[in-house]
């Protein structure tokens, strides 16, 4: 069914999506795939498409096929159905869709919850999705009374018809609903009557987050239900020699202890039970990449920074520029690899039977998690469930499946359902990070200050070409695996070589918006074992502290005000200078400060959203306070204001735990740090005062739970050179602060 | 067999005393409200109220547990919402809410600490609760609306 659809035909339902008749699109032999029921739908439910449901009890349930993990699609999607459908956005009931390729997001490809994309890629399709029904409702009305549609309007969950006083509830109709035509096309609300976009409903996953009731992946249950620890590898590429289970087995309540190729599983009927077991299994690895350290690393980051790399962009001719400028400066900008580190550690539970197999994952991606566990249990497409939890945050560590990989393998080895559950160190420290990276920057001043070239080089590994088996999940499902692998292999070795750069690594660098005549940036792609993976912001997250510290020091030494020569070279990118010029406003710049203070400003686009930062810090006994944060974004038309203040709060706090002192580092192959001692997030007495402004678009919305990422390390690098003449080039912070001074 | 009172409920649970009071609350009596986000008490997602003081119970061992009284999240609003989680649901504070249950618990004992907080006291306690999401700005605020309603003044207005 699903799994016969081929990549034309999965095309053909994208397409299907962005106007609404899913339902009416026909594949051959398997129509079935995208027209899937809701679970639990009833014989007599009203089901015009994949997300809406209507129920004879008049439930209208609505199906969110984006994940919620914090950033609240939830109510921002229950917004989109709630005006079109003319309800009440707390009386839909619902529901976290399954994975079915119904659900593929049309931005990304397949059914997945990344990259800004949710709001950008449903506010079109899910509004298109309701009015179907809403039209279907309207008509089986007018059928019912005899009367013309156009007097029949939707209004709070029914059809009234105001010329005779008759009002008939969603419920009462489904009978009839369900057999009109769907409509070739329906009409969205207007602008200028939207009810419930653009407001800021409250959030209706509030309640279950506050009294213990939500339900996240580590509070599956099933009947049955045994948990597993996973030993995995100590040192990367390490790989399991033998293991030794014998004391272990002894031990109350195991269940089994089976090598599996992630590592040695320990399964008991409690997880305190496994981690006990786990404690006394003997276990020899092979030796791994043990040669892997950062303080290596880095010194080998730099030395490929002397060299020329690939142009990721090029505009006139930043060597020449630079031979004839006035002044030339240079600086390398250093960051360490990072860990997401949400609070719900990795989990996932499968139950594998000989011919099933049901998997309920806090994934980004069941769609992913899909392909992960077909390939696991060789079972087909149709046989395999996957349902999804809340996420306990996901930052894009949740765009992987080796939790849900893990715990297919385990529950088809041992025949039960298995709940895998990593701790907090298994978390730390088997992750996909944010790639260390080395920026190295030139800037040419002419003898009148104006910055006439730009030469930004960048080292880092390619999470792209790393990430690219993943992937291969993008291909027809029924592609042979062989030709599977060998295509992801070429598109890695162009990808990973120094042919077509990656465009993740470069991100935030090679889209400089300032008019700057003569631009270059290079990519030099590093490839070892270092697992890398998207983090909040992704290449952003490293490449815009280089770009917006560099640009500031460029300013200073060419006696310009930081804001100002940024307003002026953003004049040809009407977006970033508007939200640029707000943000400065309403933060005060160039007004005066409590003496020891010092404002520091930065912006990027990402993800389609212009935002804007001014962080207003002090140095107090060698340690850097953040008093204040102003912050502006763009971000187009907005569903629900109140949730975009909450994602900038949000990126402010994750950009600030990076910014001031996290680092993942490695020794002997291994990951060093464990536990929140090691690698600590922002705690509450660090977060400043927030103020976050919305510029008012009417432009088609963009993304919101990274784009505030990148500007904040800037911010404060900056605001601490305001207040006490130091740039700080690398992160986090609170390290470079305590390396000895260079001059310059 | 070890006995403990739970959300005013007598239970029995047949495990080592050394078991963290966590993980009996979440796999031998399903209370899995309080959620495991370090096994070291230090990011708070565990805590509950053992005869009313806030603690780890991912820290402490059943064993110490033994006839006293635990209050977990399930317990908190059982009847109805507390001021906190009624303060927590008008700031909108929850995200992805995993640290939330932890957050509440430890902000319900501050306030019965110290009905009126100052900026300080929040700090001093809430700053043990990690919040992944960032949602500390809204806790402050929640706390505060809470405390006003339960001093029986006006919530502090809203800030831009």
């Amino acid at each position: 069914m699903t799994g016969s659809a081929t990549r034309r035909d999965l095309l053909r339902i994208g397409a299907a999506v962005g106007g609404a008749l899913v339902l009416e699109l026909v594949l051959p032999g398997c129509s079935a795939a995208i027209r899937p029921i809701p679970p639990g739908a009833g014989p007599g439910d009203f089901v015009p498409n994949a997300w809406i449901r209507v129920t004879p009890e008049d439930r209208v349930v609505f199906t969110l096929d984006r994940v919620e993990m914090g950033q609240g699609t939830m109510t921002s999607h229950a917004q989109l159905v709630a005006e079109e459908l003319a309800v009440k956005p707390e009386a839909l009931v619902i529901v976290l869709a399954d994975a079915d390729r119904a659900y593929d997001n049309p931005a990304l490809g397949l059914q997945m919850t990344g990259g800004s994309s949710s709001v950008k890629a449903s506010f079109l399709p899910l509004r298109r999705a309701a009015a179907t029904a809403r039209e279907m409702l309207r008509a089986a009305a007018a059928r019912r009374w005899a009367v013309p549609i156009d007097g029949c309007a939707a209004e709070d969950g029914a059809i009234v018809h105001a010329a005779t006083g008759r009002r008939a509830r969603y419920g009462e109709l489904c009978a009839q609903a369900a057999h009109e035509a769907v409509p070739a096309d329906v009409t969205l609300r207007p602008a200028a009557e939207l009810r419930v976009i653009g407001t800021s409903v409250a959030r209706l996953d509030a309640r279950s987050k506050v009294d213990g009731s939500a339900i996240y992946g580590i509070d599956v249950k099933v009947p049955g239900l045994c948990t597993a620890v996973v030993l995995r590898p100590p040192v990367l590429g390490a790989t399991l020699v033998r293991f030794d289970g014998g004391l272990a087995r002894t031990q109350p309540g195991v269940v089994d202890i089976v090598a599996i190729p992630q590592g040695v599983a320990v399964v008991a009927e409690r997880y305190w039970q496994a981690r006990r077991a786990a404690a006394s299994v003997q276990v020899v690895w092979s030796e791994g990449e043990a040669w892997i350290d950062s303080d290596a690393l880095r010194a080998s980051y730099l030395a490929r920074a002397a060299r020329p790399a690939t142009a990721a962009r090029s505009d006139g001719d930043a060597e020449g520029a630079e031979r004839k400028a006035a002044r030339v400066l240079t600086a390398t900008y250093e960051l360490p690899y990072l860990a997401h580190a949400p609070l719900e550690p990795q989990n996932a539970t499968a139950s594998v039977t000989e011919h099933r197999c049901e998997v309920w994952a806090p994934t980004q991606s069941p769609g992913l998690a899909k392909e992960v566990a077909h390939r696991v249990t060789g079972l087909p497409y149709e046989a395999i469930v996957i349902h999804q939890t809340l996420l306990g945050g996901g930052f894009g560590r949740r765009l992987a499946q080796d939790y849900v990989e893990e715990a297919v393998e385990v529950s088809r080895r041992v025949r039960r359902p298995v709940k895998v559950l990593f701790s907090r160190e298994d978390e730390m420290r088997h992750s996909q990070y944010r790639p260390m990276a080395v920026s190295v920057l030139r800037g040419g001043l002419d003898a009148g200050g104006a910055i006439v070239s730009w030469h930004h080089r960048v080292v880092t590994q390619s999470i792209l070409a790393q990430s690219t088996p993943d992937y291969g999940a993008l291909l027809p499902d029924g592609t042979p695996m062989a030709v599977k692998l060998a295509t992801v292999r070429a598109v890695a070795a162009v990808v990973g070589g120094n042919g077509v750069p990656d465009p993740s690594s470069v991100e935030g660098a090679a889209t400089v918006a300032y008019a700057i005549p003569n631009l270059r940036v290079e990519l030099a792609s590093v490839a070892h074992a270092v697992p890398v993976g998207p983090w909040r912001s992704v290449g952003y997250s490293h490449t815009v502290f280089a770009v917006e510290s560099f640009f500031d020091e460029l300013a200073l030494a060419a006696g310009k005000d930081p804001f100002l020569l940024r307003r002026e070279l953003l004049a040809r990118a009407p977006r970033e200078r508007a939200v640029l010029e707000l943000c400065a406003a309403r933060a005060g710049w160039g007004g005066p400060l409590p003496a020891g203070r010092g404002r520091g400003i930065a912006q990027a686009k990402a993800f389609g959203t212009a935002c804007a930062h001014v962080a207003e810090v002090s140095v107090e006994r060698g340690q850097i306070k953040i008093h204040r944060f102003v912050s502006a974004i763009d971000c187009g038309t907005v569903v629900n204001p109140g949730l975009v203040r909450a994602q900038v709060e949000s990126a402010i706090a994750f950009g600030l735990s990076a910014a001031l002192k996290q680092e993942i580092t490695l020794r002997g192959g291994r990951v060093v740090q464990g536990n929140f001692h090691e690698f600590e997030p922002l705690r509450l007495h660090e977060m400043p005062e927030v103020e976050v402004h919305l510029v008012p678009s009417d432009a088609p919305p963009s993304g919101v739970g990274e784009p505030g990422v990148p500007a904040v390390a800037p911010a404060v690098a900056n605001a601490v050179f305001a207040a006490v003449g130091r740039r700080l080039r690398v992160l986090p912070l609170a390290r470079a602060l305590a390396l000895p001074q260079v001059p310059g | 067999m070890i006995s403990l009172v739970v959300n005013g409920e007598a239970r029995h649970v047949d495990v080592p005393e050394d078991v963290p009071l966590l993980w009996v609350l979440r796999e031998e009596l399903g209370l899995t409200g309080t959620k495991f986000g370090c096994g070291m008490a230090l990011c708070g997602a565990c805590t509950v109220h053992l005869e009313g003081s806030p603690v780890r119970s991912c820290v402490v061992p059943v064993g110490e547990v033994r006839g006293k009284k635990v209050l977990t999240i399930e317990g908190l609003g059982a009847e109805a919402l507390s001021a906190i989680q009624r303060a927590w649901i008008a700031e909108n504070v929850p995200q992805c809410g995993y640290c939330q249950s932890g957050q509440v618990m430890s902000a319900t004992a501050l306030l019965r600490a110290r009905p009126a907080p100052t900026d300080e006291d929040i700090d001093a306690v809430l700053s043990a609760n990690l919040c992944r999401c960032g949602t500390y700005v809204r806790i402050r605020r929640a706390v505060k609306r809470a405390a006003a309603e339960l001093a029986g003044e006006p919530p502090p207005k809203d800030r831009p």
